[in-house]
């Protein structure tokens, strides 16, 4: 079967020799007329006050960190669901339970207000 | 009859070469003309001509785009962190490139040296590395977010990463459905128990594949999830500081994303290349290719031809061809969500529909097995019938407008507000 893996590895090569070159004969072809105002970064016309480095919304790292919980739950789900068929009851309750308690968490989730955008 | 040998030794080799560059080559163009399509039919359904001046017909369009691309100047901002400016786009790029690798495009194809498979690389891990690369390109677009040092990039890139981890979780839980029923995470698997089940997965699983669409669509940041680069809001988005290829970069990565994607659309839920009917089935089987079983248990070879493959690999591209068109027409159908929108039906309709809906297909599995149904048309007619009435009551239930605030409910708010009682005149 790490045959199969041969191909892949020459599909990243061409894939990254792609990315690359074409940033780069981009480069090479493009003309470079710079003045400081074409260098600003762009605020529709203004000039930027303030650090673009500022604080921003602790919604985003909240989001972050449930996605974590969630998207680690449906890596535990994947082994037991190809494997569904054959384990069959025993397994599917044990996982229903896994499911229920992080059911419970989302809702709590929700009722504390964490999924909230307002 | 001499059984069929999968190709091998030097010829596997040579196979796999002419494999990557053929269907990198195909993806790359078909990418390029996606770019054309969405002008054209954005056009046709705004009732205006679109590109029609390089070429006949504007066909030539692409190209011009990108000799222009090569040509244009291309600014790199004072205040931008460098390297990661430049390295963002190639990090876009190159996950969009790859994840096509695991996808079969056709019917295997009989050579006299050994049989083909349409795949550039029938890896056992199949769908996870999918979903492997496929998440990969949210670091590209935050980065270049964040190093552009623009605060339309930065909110945009923020955006972006926040809303494409959402849609992940639906998108993963809704893929499982699929994995129960096929038993495997190989592609190929899929397609084949598609075949033996006699329906395509987007029946049994109706509801899977909606929310699967749905997650899609918020995943490859097309509208009417585009709020990474909702133009009225933050100008373009992460990409509001790149020029000339660095932003062909973007592009072809988006579009390399919505090809991809409904590529595995078609293949996860509507049979991939098989056709209806039965003549063109074809799967290895303990070293053998076979095309199905006979009633006693016994396998029935497979017959592969040259012009089967030819016939699935237009069905395959009919139905990849079919979700690019409904990316463009949604497009032009729904007005863009606001983001309080997005995160909501994200997290507070997509995640506990699927999860309940995936413990709900389990039970239903399990009860079918239970019973003795037998795996075939009639198994597939009793998840259908499950999944329609799940399908319908969610519809309905998100149609309300209670989970998210739509515009129903601002309405009412307004209504409110309007009929507070006033005070009545002082009378004299």
């Amino acid at each position: 079967m790490s045959g199969a893996y041969l191909p892949l590895l020459l599909l990243f090569g061409v894939s990254i020799l792609n990315a690359i070159g074409m940033v780069a004969a981009s480069h090479l072809f493009s003309p470079r007329r710079d003045t400081p105002q074409k260098l600003m970064p762009y605020e529709s016309g203004m000039i930027p006050l303030g650090s673009t480095r500022a604080r921003f919304s602790v919604k985003f790292y909240m989001v972050a960190i449930s996605f974590i919980v969630f998207d680690l739950e449906t890596i535990f789900l994947i082994p037991w669901a190809v494997q569904m068929r054959e384990l069959g009851w025993g397994p599917f309750l044990a996982m229903c339970m896994f499911v229920v308690v992080l059911a419970v968490g989302l809702l709590y989730e929700w009722k504390k207000g964490g999924l909230e955008w307002d | 009859m001499e059984s069929l040998q999968p190709i091998s030794g030097i010829w596997a080799i040579v196979a796999g070469a002419v494999k990557v560059t053929g269907i990198f080559t195909v993806l790359m163009l078909t990418i390029a003309y996606t770019t054309l399509a969405e002008r054209k039919i954005s056009a046709w359904i705004q009732d205006r001509h679109g590109p029609n001046r390089a070429g006949p017909l504007g066909l030539l369009q692409p190209i011009a785009d990108g000799i222009k691309n090569f040509l244009k100047e291309e600014t790199l901002p004072a205040t931008a962190a460098r390297f990661f400016f430049v390295l963002a786009p190639m990090m876009v790029l190159f996950p969009s490139l790859v994840t096509f690798a695991v996808i079969p495009i056709a019917a295997p194809l009989p050579t006299p040296v050994g049989v083909v498979d349409m795949i550039i690389a029938d890896v056992p891990i199949g769908i996870l590395y999918v979903m492997a690369f496929s998440s990969l390109a949210v670091y590209g677009v935050v980065l270049g977010g964040w190093a552009s040092n623009n605060k339309y990039a930065f909110l945009g890139g923020l955006r972006a990463s926040a809303q494409m981890v959402s849609y992940e979780v639906a998108l993963g839980l809704s893929l499982i459905t699929v994995l129960m029923l096929a038993g495997n995470v190989t592609l190929p698997e899929i397609i084949w128990q598609q075949q033996q089940l006699g329906m395509w997965f987007a029946f049994p699983l109706s509801l899977g594949f909606l929310l699967f669409v749905i997650s899609a669509f918020a995943e490859t940041n097309r509208l009417p999830f585009d709020m990474p680069e909702a133009e009225s809001e933050l100008v373009t988005g992460y990409h509001t500081e790149y020029s000339a290829m660095k932003f062909s970069a973007y592009m072809i990565g988006e579009f390399g994303h919505m090809v991809t994607a409904s590529a595995l659309m078609a293949t996860l839920f509507l049979g991939g290349w098989d056709l209806p009917g039965t003549w063109d089935n074809a799967f290895w089987y303990q070293g053998q290719l076979i095309s199905g079983f006979a009633a006693d248990g016994s396998v029935i070879m497979a017959n592969p031809a040259v012009w089967k493959t030819l016939a699935t690999l237009a069905g395959f591209v009919a139905k990849t061809s079919f979700f690019l068109v409904l990316y463009i027409w949604i497009r032009w159908t729904l007005p863009r969500f606001r983001y309080d929108q997005v995160m909501a039906l994200g997290w507070k309709v997509m995640l506990p529909t699927s999860l309940a809906y995936l413990m709900l297909i389990a039970l239903t599995i399990l009860v079918l097995d239970e019973v003795g149904v037998a795996w075939g048309f009639g198994y597939g007619l009793a998840l259908t019938a499950v999944s329609t009435v799940c399908t319908i009551a969610f519809v309905f239930f998100v149609d309300r407008g209670r989970t998210i605030t739509g515009a129903a409910a601002q309405r009412a708010q307004r209504v409110e507000i309007k009929t507070i009682p006033q005070p009545a005149p002082a009378g004299d």
